[in-house]
């Protein structure tokens, strides 16, 4: 039962690095594609912030800071993680409510802590507590869950997202309720509680557009019809369009996007930064940059079919999961297809802590990878 | 922890996983696909939309103004051009706060109510990112004092760039005219596509007339700009093509000394090239100062030129419609000769008076002239000998003869706003007033008084044709365009065909009698042979402004502005004439004192001060 880097350091067909890696309890397959789409970050980071070394030395600090988190998650075994995982969570939920009533005073979204060295957002921290601790209470039972075990379980994962929808920070919000929720979908649930529960969201859509804050209708107003506030709301996506529609087949090349440099574009070194991609290297490169995103989902969720337990499979699917839905809300609603939420492109939007948050994550996955008992049957 | 509670079963549970998870592979799978149509749709099916878009957003074409023709004299004098100044603009989409930039650069520089109004007009018909211009013609302290607070003012642009000057200033003013800031009638008028750079337009005289020839055609840039607007660089230019220079038959000098001969005097001189309608000097007295329209006359200034009893801004060279007085004797004596109703050897004894038949009214002579013949009764100026050959040849003959040297109707010329004069007979009269024609108004008309009325111009014109024995003339200012093969020659043609007399021996016959005015014993004109060394053919004219009702004139008695207007026409030398003048001086008194001097000098100052080489010093009659 001894807790050691497994897998194929012992076979002698690998490169060194490779077995560096896996000395290190790191994936070599899943550290090459997430290497592959920071270095695509970088390139197009480079781009679209006017090539601002500073930019880049700041989006490269908080990358080696990332992966530093990586590394360190990767040496936690997913045992002990286990154990953590009620205590992370309602810290997590504390600083959460902290947080609030701290905005409440000062006015307006209050998102960060100030930790004195650093400043951190709990929020942050939640997109990987709340499907730790939906894996951590359903994996303690036998699967699938029952009925009060899922009603439990959405609890868990309700009582995070609505403060941080409070903040407000409604992209957030949704990435931690869709962590939770494939943790749930994952453990099981039933098929009909499924559909009961899509129907009823379906019908809380008034109820939510009743309590959605202004700008947050106005984001959905436009993203229903971009024209017609075509200079306020509405100018994000349309240039955003614009500019991946220009680049066509091959793109403009690296560093020839005009609607970036020209400063057409808002927002292009952090949540609209693949209008910038879209624009200078075109359908190619866009479905290029798909293809890793897919390669580093896929090998994720692999790992995760491969996980000894109930706890690490969860945990490992609903952050592979999450990762998609980053990817896809990110460029959906860069292409015009979903409203605008303030979800980054993961891995390549300028932003320090969903860098570090998503690494963490990968950090976890690789853990649960490495960390396999051996068992004596 | 394996078996706490009850078994389980674990390889149920991963089945379950792995099942589910590939249930989310598939979802994530269509998701992905659905991006990619996305992505397939807006990169390859739109394309060319969004490139489009994406061109018109960062690609501006910016028209850059043409350089305005210069405007010479014919010696090539210029009188109009363009001289480098810098104008104050401000791009609406950069300026946040319009009433408080203005307020704090009011501060800085000096600009009106009217600069205000002008720009707030201007504001919302601008382009996107077009500067709209406040000032024009900074101070070189005003560049400065913007300049260095430029940091305060974000979209307050110093520009640079040309602004209309005329060096002479009040010379020549009603020729020339002047351009000034293009307004909502002028947008109506003009092709705006040719003027999308332009600020400036003719608005009067020449640089109206001329305004297609002068003004020359945009040229383009395309530049590329960021999104607030800013050229970043230019990706291709096309040059503007300058407007034509314009070269003029007006004779600077010959002009100053028209409008000094005038001095203070309200009135108007016209000098034609007989030979050709040249117009060499086109005075009009008072003149003004073009350089003050140019960039927006201030309010006050305008109101005192518009208020002025002696009306600066009136042309009277071309408007102004004077009765003629007896400067119409020649062509009425021509029109006796024509129609036979007067031999040159009929004698007429004026006793300086005429009673009207019928009517028993009584018109007056200026003096008894006792027997005078035709000639004589030009000479002299006799009113009598022309009462009666006016009533002799009735109103329709004397008025449709009078018609063919262009009396009643523009010459013309080629210049905005001229008159057309009136040359009245009965059926306008009873058109216009209702009322039938009198025998008394036929009797007046034929000593140019009544209903009568002429331009300068169309003296000098008409003087022309007698002259040149009935040879029409068109008067024209422009005499070549740089770079222009189509000057306008069609311009050229006469209003009015040549009038051909079946006697051409009649034209030399009133020449003679006209140069008798000058030259005779008894020439009305004839103070003036003592200073000219050349030969004028002339006619003097006083044209009443005030009817005196059977009383004595008297000028001391009458107020300056009810003063008879003063008349004279002429061309010299009279046997080869090169130059032909109409002087007009409002309110002067007799036309032999204040009108035939001006003539004179006139003639000499371009003919010179010694007779010409074969100029005949014919004997005096």
């Amino acid at each position: 039962m001894s807790d050691r880097p497994l897998g194929l350091a012992s076979q002698s067909n690998v490169s060194p690095l490779a077995r560096l890696l896996i000395a290190l309890r790191l994936d070599p397959p899943l550290v090459f594609g997430i290497a592959l789409v920071c270095a695509v970050g970088v390139m197009v980071l480079y781009s679209a912030g006017g090539r601002s070394m500073e930019l880049l030395l700041q989006h490269g600090l908080r990358l080696a800071v990332g992966l530093g988190v990586m590394l360190l998650a990767a040496q936690i075994p997913p045992r002990n993680l286990r154990l953590w995982t009620p205590w992370i969570y309602t810290a997590g939920l504390a600083l959460l409510v902290w947080v609030l009533v701290a905005g409440q005073v000062s006015g307006g979204a209050q998102r960060w802590i100030d930790l004195g060295f650093v400043t951190f957002q709990p929020s942050e921290a939640m997109k990987i507590a709340v499907p730790m601790m939906v894996a951590w209470y359903l994996g303690d039972r036998s699967l699938p869950p029952s009925i009060w075990r899922v009603l439990v379980a959405l609890l868990l994962i309700a009582v995070p997202s609505v403060l941080v929808a409070r903040e407000p920070d409604l992209g957030t919000a949704l990435l931690i309720g869709s962590a939770g929720a494939f943790a749930l979908f994952l453990a099981g649930m039933g098929w009909r509680l499924i559909g009961t529960l899509l129907i009823a969201a379906a019908a809380s859509v008034p109820v939510l557009w009743h309590i959605m804050r202004d700008y947050q209708r106005r984001r959905v107003l436009t993203f229903l019809d971009p024209e017609s506030d075509p200079l306020g709301a509405g100018y994000h996506i349309i240039q955003s369009k614009i500019a991946i529609g220009s680049g066509g087949l091959y793109g403009k090349g690296w560093l020839n996007g005009t609607q970036s440099h020209l400063d057409f574009l808002p927002e292009r070194s952090t949540d609209f930064i693949f209008a910038v991609f879209g624009e200078e290297f075109g359908l190619f490169g866009g479905v290029l940059l798909l293809a890793l995103y897919v390669f580093v989902i896929g090998r994720a969720l692999y790992i995760a079919g491969q996980a000894q337990d109930s706890y690490g499979r969860l945990l490992a699917g609903s952050l592979a999961l999450t990762f998609f839905v980053y990817v896809f809300v990110n460029i959906g609603m860069v292409t015009g297809l979903l409203p605008v939420v303030g979800v980054p492109l993961p891995l390549v939007s300028y932003g320090g802590t969903s860098m570090v948050t998503l690494l963490c994550a990968f950090g976890i996955i690789m853990s649960i990878r490495s960390h396999k008992r051996l068992l004596a049957l | 922890m394996a078996g706490s509670d009850r078994l389980r079963d674990h390889e149920h549970e991963g089945r379950l996983f792995r099942r589910r998870a590939a249930v989310a592979a598939l979802g994530g799978a269509l998701l992905v696909a659905a991006l990619v149509a996305r992505l397939f749709f807006l990169q390859y099916i739109s394309y060319g939309h969004y490139t489009t878009l994406s061109n018109d957003n960062r690609v501006r074409i910016e028209a850059t103004a043409p350089t305005r023709g210069l405007i010479r004299d014919r010696n090539g004098t210029i009188l109009a051009e363009n001289l480098p100044s810098f104008s104050l603009q401000l791009v609406p989409e950069r300026v946040d706060d319009l009433d408080d930039t203005l307020k704090r650069l009011h501060k800085l520089v000096d600009f009106d109510e009217q600069d205000v109004e002008r720009l707030r007009d201007a504001w919302t018909r601008a382009r996107p990112f077009e500067g709209v211009p406040l000032r024009f013609r900074l101070t070189p302290n005003e560049v400065a004092r913007v300049s260095v607070n430029r940091n305060r003012f974000p979209g307050v642009d110093i520009v640079a760039g040309l602004t209309r000057h005329y060096p002479f200033g009040r010379t020549a003013s009603h020729a020339l005219g002047y351009v000034g800031r293009i307004d909502d009638d002028d947008l109506d008028r003009l092709d705006s596509s040719d003027y999308r750079a332009t600020t400036h337009v003719g608005k009067l005289g020449i640089e109206y007339e001329y305004e297609s020839l002068l003004h020359g055609h945009p040229g383009f840039r395309r530049v590329e700009v960021n999104v607030q607007g800013r050229v970043l660089r230019v990706l291709d230019e096309q040059p503007p093509k300058p407007g034509h220079d314009l070269e003029l038959t007006l004779d600077l000098d010959l002009q100053r000394t028209a409008e000094r001969l005038l001095g203070d005097q309200d009135g108007a001189v016209v000098a034609l090239d007989p030979r050709n309608g040249q117009v060499l000097a086109l005075a009009s007295t008072p003149t003004f100062d073009p350089n003050l329209f140019v960039n927006g006359i201030g309010r006050k200034a305008y109101a005192k030129l518009r208020d002025s009893p002696h009306r600066p801004l009136f042309n009277r060279a071309i408007r102004g419609q004077y009765p003629p007085g007896s400067t119409i004797k020649p062509f009425v004596a021509l029109n006796g000769l024509d129609s036979g109703e007067q031999k040159r050897d009929d004698t007429i004894k004026c006793r300086g008076y005429y009673r009207l038949d019928g009517s028993g009214r009584v018109y007056r002579d200026w003096k008894a002239h006792g027997r005078v013949d035709l000639a004589a009764a030009i000479t002299q100026s006799c009113d009598v000998m022309f009462y009666d050959l006016a009533l002799r040849l009735g109103i329709d003959r004397l008025s449709s003869f009078l018609r063919r040297f262009g009396f009643g109707q523009p010459t013309g010329i080629d210049i905005p706003g001229e008159r057309p004069g009136l040359v009245p007979d009965p059926e306008w009269k009873e058109r216009t007033r209702g009322e039938p024609w009198y025998k008394g108004e036929t009797l007046i008309h034929g000593i140019g008084q009544g209903y009568l009325t002429v331009t300068p111009m169309q003296l000098a014109t008409a003087v022309s044709m007698i002259a040149n024995h009935g040879r029409p003339v068109r008067p024209h200012l422009l005499r070549d365009a740089s770079g222009d093969e189509d000057v306008p020659q069609a311009n050229r043609k006469p209003v009015v065909p040549k009038l051909r007399m079946d006697h051409p021996s009649d034209w030399q016959y009133v020449i003679d009698a006209m140069i008798g005015v000058t030259r005779g014993k008894h020439g009305t004109a004839r103070a003036i042979h003592w200073h000219s060394p050349h030969i004028i053919a002339g006619k003097t004219g006083t044209a009443q402004v005030f009817s005196l009702h059977g009383g004595q004139y008297d000028a001391d008695e009458v107020a300056a502005d009810l003063r008879d207007h003063a008349l004279f026409i002429a061309f010299a030398p009279a046997d080869a004439p090169r130059i032909a003048v109409a002087v007009v001086v409002e309110n002067g008194g007799s036309g032999s004192h204040a009108a035939a001097p001006v003539a004179q000098k006139l003639i000499d100052a371009w003919l010179g001060p010694k007779a010409l080489p074969g100029e005949v010093q014919e004997a005096s009659r």
